[in-house]
C-alpha cells in the first residue's frame, strides 16, 4: 500500500509569523508544465498594511544593529539555504521548469549572492561615506543610512535568484521590507520565508506576501509609511509601472524604476541595488578648545 | 549709555539694472515670445525691471540650444578644458562679487551682510570646487558619462547660490543646462548669464529662461531633457515626481523642511541662543533647512527663552543694503501673506506670540522676528513650513522624547542639537532622520559638504563628491 503524502500549506510571512491571508483567499499555483502544484495565500490590501506595520516596528532594531551583526545574520541565511539546497532545487525545478542541474546552479548563485551582499554590510559606509574638508573649523562627516521601510515587487520570472537579488541589498544596509513575490511562481519565496524564520533575521525585517503585484502594488506605492519602492516585479509593464511611480510621489518615495525586461540575474550586481535605498546624512560639529 | 547705529548703506551705484531683460538662449539675450513680468525690490516695492516670461516655445528653443551645445561642443571637451571654464567663471564671480551681492540684496531683500559674506563667497567656492572635479570624475565612483541636458528650477531664497549648486556640478560632469530662476528674483541669474559671456563659455552650455510656474512646468515636462533638478516646495516637488513618472529622466529634489533645533540642559546657553537666532532668522527664515522648531529641555526652557527674547530685541530689521542690518525684507507680498496667515493660525490655535520690538519700514514687505510659545505638536505652526522669521517652541524632558518629537514630521532636511556631552551628540545625530545635522552650530554650508533631505524633503544630494551622482551615469 502506498503512503499518502502530506502536502504543505503555503502561507504569508508577516512579522515573523505565517498567517493565511486575512481575506481568506488563496489561488492555484501551477508548475511550469501547467499542472496543479499548490494553493498559495492571495495577499490582500489588509495583509500589505499589516506587513508595513511589522516592517516599521522592526526598523529601529534592525537598523540599530551593528553592521558586523547584520553581515553575520545574512551569512547565516546563506548557510541555512546551503543546508536546504535540495529543497530549494526542487522548488526551482517546480516553479521555473528548469532541469535539476540548471536549478542547482540557480540555487548556488542565489546562495553566493547572499554571501556577497552579507560582506557589504560593514564596508559600504567606508565606500560611500566621506570626511568633507569644509573651509572652516568644523568636523564634517557624511555617512549612508537606510531609507526605512522598502516595498519590493520581486521579479516574476526568476523566483529564487531574482528574489534574493532584490531582497538582500535592501536589508543588508538596515532597511526593513515588504516583498510581493512572483505571482505565478511564489513557492520558492515561501520556502525562503521559512528559512528566514528559522535563521537570525528578526521578525518583521522581511515580510513576504504571495499574490499579484498589480493588485497589492498600488496599496504599497501609495502607503504613507513606506519610504521606497522597487518596481522590478512589474518589468515590461510600463503602464502599471508609471501608475505605481505616480502613486509613490504622494510621499516622495524613493523609486527604483522597473526595467523594460527582467535583467540577467546571474551577472554581478552593481552598488545601486543598495544605494537606491540609502540616504546620506551629514553631521557638522565645530572644532575648538 | 546707549550707542545708536548710524545708517551704513552700501552703495547701489555698482549695479546697473536695465529697464528690461530678455531670455539667455544659445549664448545671447533674446526676446521671449510670451509676455513679461515685473521684478520688484521687496524692501521698497520699487519696480526694478521688466523680465521676459518664457513660454513653451521659448523653453523648447532653450532646450534645443542646450542639446546642440551638448552634442557639438561640451560633451566633446576634455574634463580639463571644462574645468578651466568653471575656474574662469569662479574668478569672475569673485571679481564682480560686490556687484552680485548688492544686486542680490536689491532683488531678494536679504541683508547685504549675508549676500556679501555668505551667498556670493559660497557661489564662487562652489564653482571653484566643482571645477576641480571635471577632470577627476573617474575617481568619484559614479561613472564618467554625463546625462545630457539638465532642466533646473530654483527658488527665490538664495537665487545665485542655488544657481551655483545646480549649474556647477552639471557643467563639471559634462552636461549642459536650461535653468529657470524664481519669478521674484531673476536678476542675478541674468547677470550670471553675462558672466558666462565674459568667460567665453560656448553658446548654449548655459541657458536661462525666466518666468513663473508655467515656465518651470514646460521645462520639467520637456521631452528633450534628461535630468530634472529642482529646489523649492514639497508640493511642487511631488508634482514633478508625478510628471517624470514613466520617463527615463533622472530627478533630484531639494524641498521643504521643519527642522528641530534641540537644546539640552547642559548646552552652552549663550552659544545655543546664537544658534537658535541664526537658525530661524538668517535670511528672514526663508531657508528650507531653518531651525523652525525649537525643542528645549523643560528645566532650562525659561532661561533659554528669556535670553532668546533679549537677543531678538537687539536684531536690526530694515534696509537690506544697510551693513548693520540683521533681518531684511520678506521676499514678496505673497510670502508675507503666507507668513501672516500661519502666524494668525498659530495664535488662533492657542500658542502665544512674542515679537521683537522694532520699527518696520512703511514701504515694502516686512515681518518682525517672532517666537511662539505653548506650541504643541498638533499645531499647524509646528507642522507646516512657514518659511519666515517665525519660531515655534516646544519642550521635552528626555532625550528619547526629543528624538521622537524631532522626527515627528513628514520632512527630514536638517536638525540641530546643542549639548556639551559628546556621546549624546553622536547618539542623537544617529537617531535624527534628517540629511544634515548641525551639532553645536547651525546653518553652515560648504561646497564640499553634501546637502539634501530624507522623507518628504526630497531626494538626492547637492554638494561634495555625493553631488556628482546626480549628473553622471
Amino acid at each position: 500500500m502506498t503512503r499518502l503524502d502530506v502536502r504543505k500549506t503555503y502561507k504569508l510571512y508577516i512579522d515573523g509569523a505565517f498567517p493565511r491571508s486575512e481575506s481568506g483567499h488563496s489561488y492555484q499555483v501551477s508548475d511550469a508544465a501547467g499542472r496543479f502544484a499548490a494553493n498559495a495565500a492571495l495577499a490582500s490590501r489588509k495583509d500589505a498594511r499589516d506587513a508595513v506595520v511589522a516592517a516599521r516596528k522592526a526598523f529601529g532594531g534592525w537598523s540599530g544593529r551593528t553592521a558586523y551583526n547584520r553581515a553575520q545574520v545574512l551569512y547565516r541565511v546563506a548557510e541555512i539555504m546551503e543546508d536546504r539546497r535540495p529543497q530549494f532545487t526542487d522548488a526551482v525545478v517546480l516553479a521555473e521548469g528548469a532541469s535539476a542541474g540548471q536549478a542547482g546552479r540557480i540555487v548556488d548563485t542565489a546562495i553566493d549572492r547572499l554571501v556577497w551582499y552579507a560582506g557589504w554590510a560593514d564596508k559600504l559606509t567606508q565606500v560611500l561615506g566621506n570626511a568633507n574638508p569644509v573651509a572652516g573649523p568644523y568636523f564634517n562627516l557624511s555617512t549612508p543610512e537606510p531609507t526605512g521601510v522598502v516595498a519590493v515587487l520581486a521579479p516574476q520570472e526568476s523566483s529564487l535568484l531574482g528574489l534574493v537579488s532584490v531582497v538582500a541589498p535592501v536589508i543588508v544596509t538596515g532597511n526593513t521590507t515588504v516583498v510581493v513575490s512572483s505571482f505565478a511562481r511564489p513557492l520558492p519565496a515561501v520556502t525562503l520565508a521559512e528559512v528566514l524564520a528559522t535563521s537570525d533575521v528578526p521578525g518583521g525585517v522581511v515580510n513576504l506576501l504571495t499574490g499579484d503585484a498589480a493588485s497589492i502594488g498600488p496599496w504599497l506605492a501609495a502607503h504613507m509609511d513606506v519610504n521606497a519602492i522597487d518596481l522590478t516585479g512589474v518589468a515590461g509593464r510600463p503602464d502599471l509601472a508609471t501608475q505605481l511611480e505616480v502613486a509613490a510621489a504622494d510621499n516622495l518615495k524613493r523609486v527604483r524604476r522597473a526595467p523594460s525586461a527582467e535583467p540577467d540575474w546571474a551577472a554581478e550586481p552593481e552598488l545601486d541595488t543598495m544605494t537606491d535605498f540609502l540616504e546620506t546624512k551629514t553631521v557638522w560639529h565645530p572644532i575648538g578648545l | 549709555m546707549v550707542f545708536e547705529y548710524a545708517p551704513a548703506p552700501e552703495s547701489r551705484s555698482i549695479v546697473d539694472i536695465k529697464p528690461s531683460y530678455g531670455l539667455f538662449i544659445g549664448g545671447e539675450f533674446v526676446d521671449g515670445g510670451g509676455t513679461s513680468f515685473k521684478t520688484v525690490n521687496p524692501a521698497t516695492e520699487e519696480v526694478l525691471a521688466e523680465v521676459a516670461e518664457a513660454d513653451s516655445d521659448d523653453v523648447d528653443r532653450a532646450v534645443k540650444a542646450a542639446r546642440k551645445a551638448y552634442d557639438k561642443v561640451w560633451s566633446k571637451l576634455s574634463g580639463a578644458e571644462r574645468a578651466k571654464y568653471l575656474y574662469r567663471i569662479a574668478r569672475i564671480i569673485q571679481e564682480r562679487s560686490r556687484e552680485l551681492a548688492v544686486l542680490e540684496s536689491i532683488d531678494n531683500g536679504k541683508p547685504i551682510k549675508e549676500s556679501r559674506d555668505v551667498d556670493v563667497p559660497l557661489v564662487a567656492a562652489h564653482f571653484f570646487y566643482y571645477a576641480g572635479w571635471a577632470d577627476k570624475l573617474a575617481y568619484a565612483g559614479f561613472g564618467t558619462t554625463p546625462l545630457g541636458v539638465a532642466g533646473q528650477v530654483i527658488p527665490w531664497n538664495f537665487p545665485l547660490l542655488m544657481l551655483a549648486w545646480k549649474i556647477a556640478p552639471a557643467l563639471a560632469c559634462g552636461n549642459t543646462v536650461v535653468l529657470k530662476p524664481a519669478e521674484t528674483t531673476p536678476l542675478t541669474a541674468l547677470l550670471f548669464a553675462e558672466i558666462c559671456q565674459q568667460a567665453d563659455l560656448p553658446p548654449g552650455v548655459v541657458n536661462i529662461v525666466t518666468g513663473a510656474g508655467a515656465t518651470g512646468q514646460a521645462l520639467v515636462e520637456h521631452e528633450g531633457i534628461d535630468k530634472v533638478a529642482f529646489t523649492g516646495s514639497t508640493d511642487v516637488g511631488k508634482a514633478i515626481a508625478r510628471a517624470v513618472a514613466g520617463t527615463e529622466k533622472r530627478v533630484t529634489l531639494e524641498l521643504g523642511g521643519k527642522a528641530a533645533n534641540i537644546v539640552f540642559d547642559d548646552a552652552p546657553i549663550d552659544q545655543a541662543v546664537e544658534g537658535i537666532v541664526n537658525g530661524i532668522f538668517f535670511n528672514q527664515g526663508h531657508v528650507c533647512c531653518a531651525g523652525s522648531r525649537l525643542l528645549v529641555q523643560e528645566n532650562v526652557a525659561d532661561e533659554v527663552l528669556a535670553r532668546l527674547k533679549r537677543r531678538m530685541a537687539t536684531l536690526r530689521v530694515g534696509d537690506p543694503l544697510d551693513k548693520n542690518t540683521d533681518v531684511g525684507a520678506i521676499n514678496s507680498a505673497a510670502q508675507l501673506a503666507r507668513i501672516r496667515e500661519l502666524s494668525e493660525i498659530g495664535a488662533a490655535e492657542g500658542a502665544e506670540a512674542w515679537s521683537a520690538p522694532c520699527d518696520l519700514p512703511t514701504q515694502g514687505y516686512w515681518f518682525a522676528p517672532t517666537v511662539f510659545t505653548g506650541v504643541t505638536q498638533a499645531h499647524r505652526i509646528a507642522r507646516e513650513e512657514i518659511f519666515g522669521p517665525v519660531l515655534s517652541v516646544l519642550t521635552f524632558r528626555t532625550p528619547a522624547e526629543a528624538v521622537e518629537k524631532a522626527n515627528n514630521t513628514p520632512y527630514g532636511l536638517s536638525a540641530g542639537v546643542w549639548t556639551e556631552k559628546g556621546s549624546r551628540i553622536l547618539k542623537i545625530a544617529d537617531k535624527l532622520r534628517a540629511g544634515v545635522v548641525w551639532a553645536n552650530t547651525f546653518n553652515k554650508f560648504d561646497p564640499t559638504s553634501p546637502f539634501g533631505g530624507y522623507k518628504e524633503s526630497g531626494y538626492g544630494r547637492e554638494g561634495g563628491r555625493h553631488g556628482l551622482e546626480a549628473y553622471l551615469r
